[in-house]
């Protein structure tokens, strides 16, 4: 392995903030990322993850706060003088070059000699299992192999830091889930360090060591990604985690770790993740697996059936209650759209939240 | 008698329009008749006419006299090279100049008005600027009064009625049109290209001579034949600005004078046929070394 990426023990962003006009895309955004950690950016469109890496690359100045590798201050290098490998989500190949034209570029440009080059490129043509492609033009490549070359080339410079920009988003379903475990895989391999920026959260799940949860341009949680997905902290990371029910209620009692809503006249019982108190609005999070369908009783809300789908070894449904409450549940027995049912979970399944604050503080 | 009927269509296979609407024709294709029409009487014929009279000189003669005539007498074939001279380096000026400002006003927010700016001097028309500079070049002009005043020269430039006027007036008119060519040229290459360079450690200069003009070429190559076209069939600016006796004789004078001094026409239609020939030479041979190039979509991504 001559492929050797360049050493350094942490990359720290300090109170980044980048305005644009008006909007701030983001704001007072801290993170370190260790050596060989792999980090994913997750959050929903214009929440400023790919701002995020844009100005780690360099592509766009911050307006505020630094950017460190190291002892070194890189926010104010202009990009090529970051050498950080950048994986675009269009992939940006050179169309005019062939694949070890394009995999070569950034070697080239630093004007190495040509037999390093060239040893380099067929390393990486390697990695990323491209052999016997390498004369081929960008065009003659299908979606997947010019996602392979995208990552050579980012790589092949040996960059302390691999950025990638939702890279599988243009890939069919399959190829994605395939692509996804090569980029784990040549992680590994190199032992790279990478910030990876997604909206998916099954990609971020699988991939990441550790996920950060951007939300309008605000970092509201940063963990592993078991953490994140069973312990999420703010109502609209566990929206985004999968809790797509919601139940809006009046906190009634908190006893010990239990927090009891009111739901509809039916008492919610579960665990506040957010300071609530007696009398305010609550909202308790369930995710669909944990909500089956059960005996009326606690934790029990009655529902109408609305739909339900069948999934292979289950099925799913969506129902609604009297109060206008929309519920997505899995049961292990079809029900007859339009008949009463109870649906219910387990006390530590359910999350409970303070009311969000609406739009950007 | 019905099923008979429906049997032989089925052994026919489509009607003839079905046929022809799988080949493209169909009646969407009469909208092209107008302007076929129009070049049939307004270019080709009066193209031909001039071919057939440039083989029937006029002072009698063989059918080749008019051309042996050009290409025998110094004072008709030096206008080739004169207009040459002219319209290669008036374009390469022009598109010398249009590349840096394209890439400097592809990243402005105010393109319109600039833009509008530039445009002005097509819409002006080559006489009026030909008069404007006229006065501004003239030894009495502005240009040279101020040069003079400030203590720069001591007798004025002459930059009229010779070669740097017509050069002047053309790069003016001229460059407005190359500009807009390459400003849409340069627009349309995906710029996410230039951040990939960027990220993979290319200079501002590397990431032009690497990635832009590669993928420049063939528009930079189309738009080069359009501006030395234009430039090399200059006119109205030879005369008013240049010395159409000397320097800036062009072929396109020539012509004129064989045509309407001498009332030659078929020596004009010669002349005239020369001047094409010669453009297409030069057309021809920029586009057949676009084959060196890259000539695929300029974007990074498949479509």
């Amino acid at each position: 392995m001559t492929i050797a990426l360049s050493q350094f023990d942490e990359v720290r962003l300090d109170r980044v903030s980048r305005d644009f006009g008006a909007l701030n895309a983001l704001r007072d955004v801290s993170l370190t990322i260790r050596r060989g950690e792999f980090i994913a950016l997750l959050g929903p469109s214009g929440c400023g993850k790919s701002t995020t890496l844009n100005c780690i690359a360099g592509l766009l100045p911050v307006t505020g706060g630094a950017i460190w590798l190291d002892k070194n201050r890189v926010d104010t290098l202009r990009p090529e003088e970051r050498g950080f490998g950048m994986v675009f989500q269009n992939y940006a190949l050179f169309p005019h070059l062939n694949v070890r034209q394009n995999i070569g570029f950034g070697l080239k440009m630093r004007g190495r000699p040509k037999a390093e080059i060239d040893r380099k490129v067929d390393e990486a043509l390697n990695l990323v299992r491209l052999q016997g492609q390498e004369n081929k033009l960008p065009g003659q490549l299908s979606g997947g192999q010019q996602q392979r070359v995208a990552i050579a080339r980012a790589i092949v410079i040996e960059p302390p830091l691999v950025l990638m920009d939702e890279p599988l988003s243009n890939l069919d379903a399959k190829l994605r889930i395939e692509m996804r475990a090569e980029i784990r895989r040549i992680h590994n391999e190199l032992g790279a360090t990478t910030i990876y920026v997604t909206h998916d959260q099954d990609e971020a799940l699988s991939l990441a060591d550790r996920i950060v949860v951007l939300r309008d341009g605000v970092v509201r949680q940063v963990g592993a990604p078991k953490e994140l997905y069973e312990t999420p902290a703010h109502f609209d990371v566990a929206d985004f985690m999968g809790f797509r029910n919601k139940l809006k209620g009046k906190v009634v009692a908190i006893e010990g770790d239990r927090t009891i809503l009111d739901v509809e006249g039916a008492r919610i019982s579960g665990v506040a993740r957010e300071r609530v108190s007696v009398g305010s609005t609550g909202y308790a999070a369930i995710r669909s697996d944990d909500l089956e369908v059960g005996e009326a009783g606690p934790n029990a809300i009655a529902a109408t059936v609305d739909t339900i789908e069948y999934r292979g070894r289950e099925f799913v449904g969506t129902a609604h209650s009297a109060g206008g409450l929309d519920f997505v549940f899995r049961s292990h027995v079809s029900v007859e759209p339009g008949s009463r049912i109870h649906l219910r979970t387990e006390d530590k399944r359910i999350l409970v939240f303070a009311e969000p604050v609406q739009g950007r503080q | 008698m019905d099923a008979v009927a429906h049997a032989s269509a089925v052994e026919q296979g489509p009607n003839l329009r079905q046929r022809l609407a799988a080949r493209g024709f169909d009646a969407v294709t009469l909208l092209v008749v107008p302007a076929a029409i129009f070049s049939l009487l307004l270019f080709v014929y009066p193209f031909a006419f001039g071919f057939v009279l440039s083989f029937e000189p006029k002072a009698g003669g063989d059918w080749l006299a008019n051309y042996r005539r050009f290409f025998s007498d110094p004072f008709l074939y030096e206008t080739i090279a004169n207009t040459l001279w002219l319209a290669i380096p008036v374009t390469l000026v022009n598109l010398l100049l249009a590349v840096p400002i394209a890439f400097r006003v592809r990243l402005m927010r105010n393109q319109r008005l600039l833009t509008t700016i530039l445009v002005l001097p097509i819409t002006l028309g080559t006489v009026l600027v030909a008069e404007g500079l006229l006065n501004y070049l003239g030894p009495q002009g502005w240009f040279n009064r101020t040069l003079m005043t400030f203590g720069l020269i001591s007798q004025p430039l002459k930059l009229v009625h010779n070669y740097w006027g017509v050069f002047a007036s053309l790069v003016i008119t001229g460059f407005p049109f190359t500009f807009l060519l390459t400003l849409s040229y340069v627009t349309g290459i995906d710029p996410a290209l230039e951040q990939a360079a960027a990220t993979l450690g290319a200079s501002a200069w590397q990431r032009f001579r690497h990635v832009y003009l590669p993928l420049l070429m063939p528009g930079l190559a189309i738009t080069f034949c359009l501006s030395f076209v234009q430039a090399f069939s200059v006119f109205p600016s030879a005369v008013l600005l240049g010395e159409p006796a000397g320097s800036t004789r062009v072929i396109s004078i020539a012509a004129a004078q064989a045509a309407f001094e001498e009332y030659d026409y078929s020596m004009g239609s010669a002349i005239a046929m020369i001047m094409g020939l010669v453009q297409l030479g030069i057309v021809v041979a920029v586009l057949a070394s676009r084959g060196l190039f890259y000539r695929g979509p300029a974007s990074g991504a498949k479509g």
